[in-house]
């Protein structure tokens, strides 16, 4: 479980509480460089938490974050994002109140010393058009698809080394979630690595390489998509009865 | 006529000075959900910091200019000891902090100066008017209405154009997220209160020009007005702070202006049950969303 160079990114032992209630209870998972791994679980399984731990947005318990070789245990989540891992939150949450144009801005504030933003942000503008024509338009009046792009190309104008995708289907019509899942393989394909978090067990499975779920706040189960996809033992350790 | 543009004017200065500090209230309110009161014992600092540099020989100019930058700096450092320690702690712990700030700080003016107030010498110059189109300004109140535009005209440049300035509208919006996307949460902080220490400041300066003199206890009243204004206004919202600051001035003025004499000892309540009136109409404020009301 030591994070070899191989892995990008390397979480051991995690342990979150609330109060006396504890939503994560020694999790732990890797990612390699250039991998789609999916968290899946059910409602209350932990999975948020999970990535808000591992992004410094909430205190660890116990447990270790390594990132690239690099121990990033207990950092708070501005550092995270400077070291090269970024979260897109669930529920979108982009600044309903700024415009497409500010809310992208934002997301490449760590990039203006190094002087790539311009180039990053014609990069993204390339691959979602769709913000590119409301460029002007404040974020709240875009409809959920075209926020959920712009929460990814938000993240994405950091250029990280990995990034944590949470619920990016929730609430979104069939149609509209084959669209952000093909954009996130075409993200794979352009060099991203991706921690994904879903509910969507079947679609996230045919993205992913790897595939982990998540009991009562601890790893139930793990191994490569395709065999978690037709062994049917997801379902049996969603059901509780591992 | 004249006397209604003559008290459109003074209306103008006044909510200059109201929109400044409510501004300020709005700023820090808007990032960190604190209701500064020690917010007005910036501009009391300005005002001694005045006092000493011009009792010091230094001359007016540069005694405005250290009054500005001591608030500014005062702000940027009760931040850092008083609040930062507190900063996760709930809404009615910071509340408390902020009054223990306020108290303390009026206990030093206090015992440290002087209960009594401290004159403020006003140049002649100032005190004049001057002739625009037949109608006679105050010098006090062109400066003001001057000075009130331009800080907002640079403010809003800087929230809209530099980087720092949209990660405070942001940080508004979702704290934990503007985090998220690599920025500093104590710079934002820290500027915001930098920024409102500085608009203290300058509403200071107005403040003194109309008054003459400093007492411990001369920023309370001002941002009373302030805090009602940004109320007014919409809590959250900076533009509405600088509307709510403008409207109150206005219903202020006009009420002094036109009330039947007999009326008068009344003007304040008056004014506040028209602003209790405003509010059961528009519950989140004159330009406040339905979504900003806490």
């Amino acid at each position: 479980m030591s994070g070899g160079p191989e892995h990008l990114l390397d979480v051991a032992g995690l342990e979150v509480r609330y109060g006396a209630i504890e939503a994560i209870r020694g999790a732990g998972l890797e990612v390699c460089k250039g991998e789609i791994v999916t968290l899946l679980g059910a409602n209350g399984a932990g999975k948020s938490s999970f990535l808000n731990a591992v992004m410094g947005l909430v205190p660890l318990a116990a447990g270790r974050v390594v990132l690239d070789g690099e121990d990033i245990t207990g950092e708070t989540p501005e550092t995270v994002v400077r070291r090269g891992m970024t979260l897109c939150p669930e529920g979108r949450r982009v600044f309903a109140n700024l415009t497409v144009r500010e809310n992208l801005a934002i997301g490449g504030a760590t990039r203006r010393r190094t002087g790539d933003a311009a180039t990053i942000l014609g990069d993204m503008l390339d691959r979602f058009p769709v913000l590119a024509e409301r460029h002007d338009q404040m974020a709240g009046t875009l409809s959920g698809g075209e926020q959920q792009m712009l929460a990814i190309a938000r993240a994405m104008m950091s250029a990280p080394r990995i990034v944590l995708l949470d619920e990016p289907s929730l609430g979104l019509a069939p149609r509209v979630v084959d669209t952000i899942f093909e954009m996130i393989v075409a993200l794979q394909h352009h060099g991203a690595t991706i921690l994904l978090v879903e509910q969507n067990v079947d679609l996230a499975l045919d993205v992913a390489d790897r595939g982990y779920v998540l009991a009562s706040g601890r790893v139930a189960l793990s191994g490569p998509a395709s065999e978690l996809q037709s062994s049917g033992e997801v379902e049996r350790a969603y059901m509780g009865r591992d | 006529m004249d006397i209604v543009i003559q008290q459109f004017v003074n209306a103008l200065s006044l909510g200059g000075t109201y929109a400044l500090l409510a501004l300020g209230l709005a700023m820090v309110f808007s990032v960190l959900g604190l209701i500064n009161f020690a917010h007005g014992d910036l501009m009391t600092l300005t005002g001694y910091t005045m006092f000493f540099a011009i009792g010091a020989g230094l001359g007016l100019p540069l005694a405005i200019v250290l009054g500005v930058a001591c608030a500014t700096l005062a702000a940027v450092a009760m931040e850092r000891v008083a609040f930062r320690p507190v900063r996760d702690a709930n809404t009615a712990t910071m509340l408390l902090t902020s009054l223990a700030v306020s108290t303390i700080l009026h206990m030093l003016f206090q015992n440290l100066i002087s209960a009594r107030p401290r004159a403020i010498p006003v140049p002649s110059w100032m005190i004049g008017a001057v002739d625009v189109g037949g109608l006679a300004i105050g010098v006090i109140q062109l400066m003001s209405i001057t000075a009130t535009a331009l800080l907002l005209i640079a403010l809003s440049v800087f929230l809209r154009r530099s980087i720092l300035g949209i990660a405070m509208r942001a940080a508004a919006l979702d704290f934990p997220v503007t985090r998220l996307m690599g920025i500093n949460a104590n710079a934002v902080v820290a500027t915001a209160f930098g920024l409102s220490g500085l608009l203290a400041g300058v509403a200071g300066v107005l403040w003194l020009a109309q008054r003459g003199s400093v007492d411990p206890l001369m920023g309370f009243l001002p941002v009373l007005k302030a805090f009602i204004a940004v109320v007014l206004g919409g809590l959250g919202s900076l533009a509405g702070a600088v509307v709510g600051g403008f409207a109150l001035a206005f219903i202020e003025v006009f009420l002094r202006a036109f009330l039947p004499e007999g009326w008068l000892p009344f003007r304040e309540s008056i004014t506040l049950t028209l602003v209790i009136v405003l509010l059961l109409v528009r519950p989140e404020g004159l330009i406040g969303q339905r979504e900003n009301v806490r």
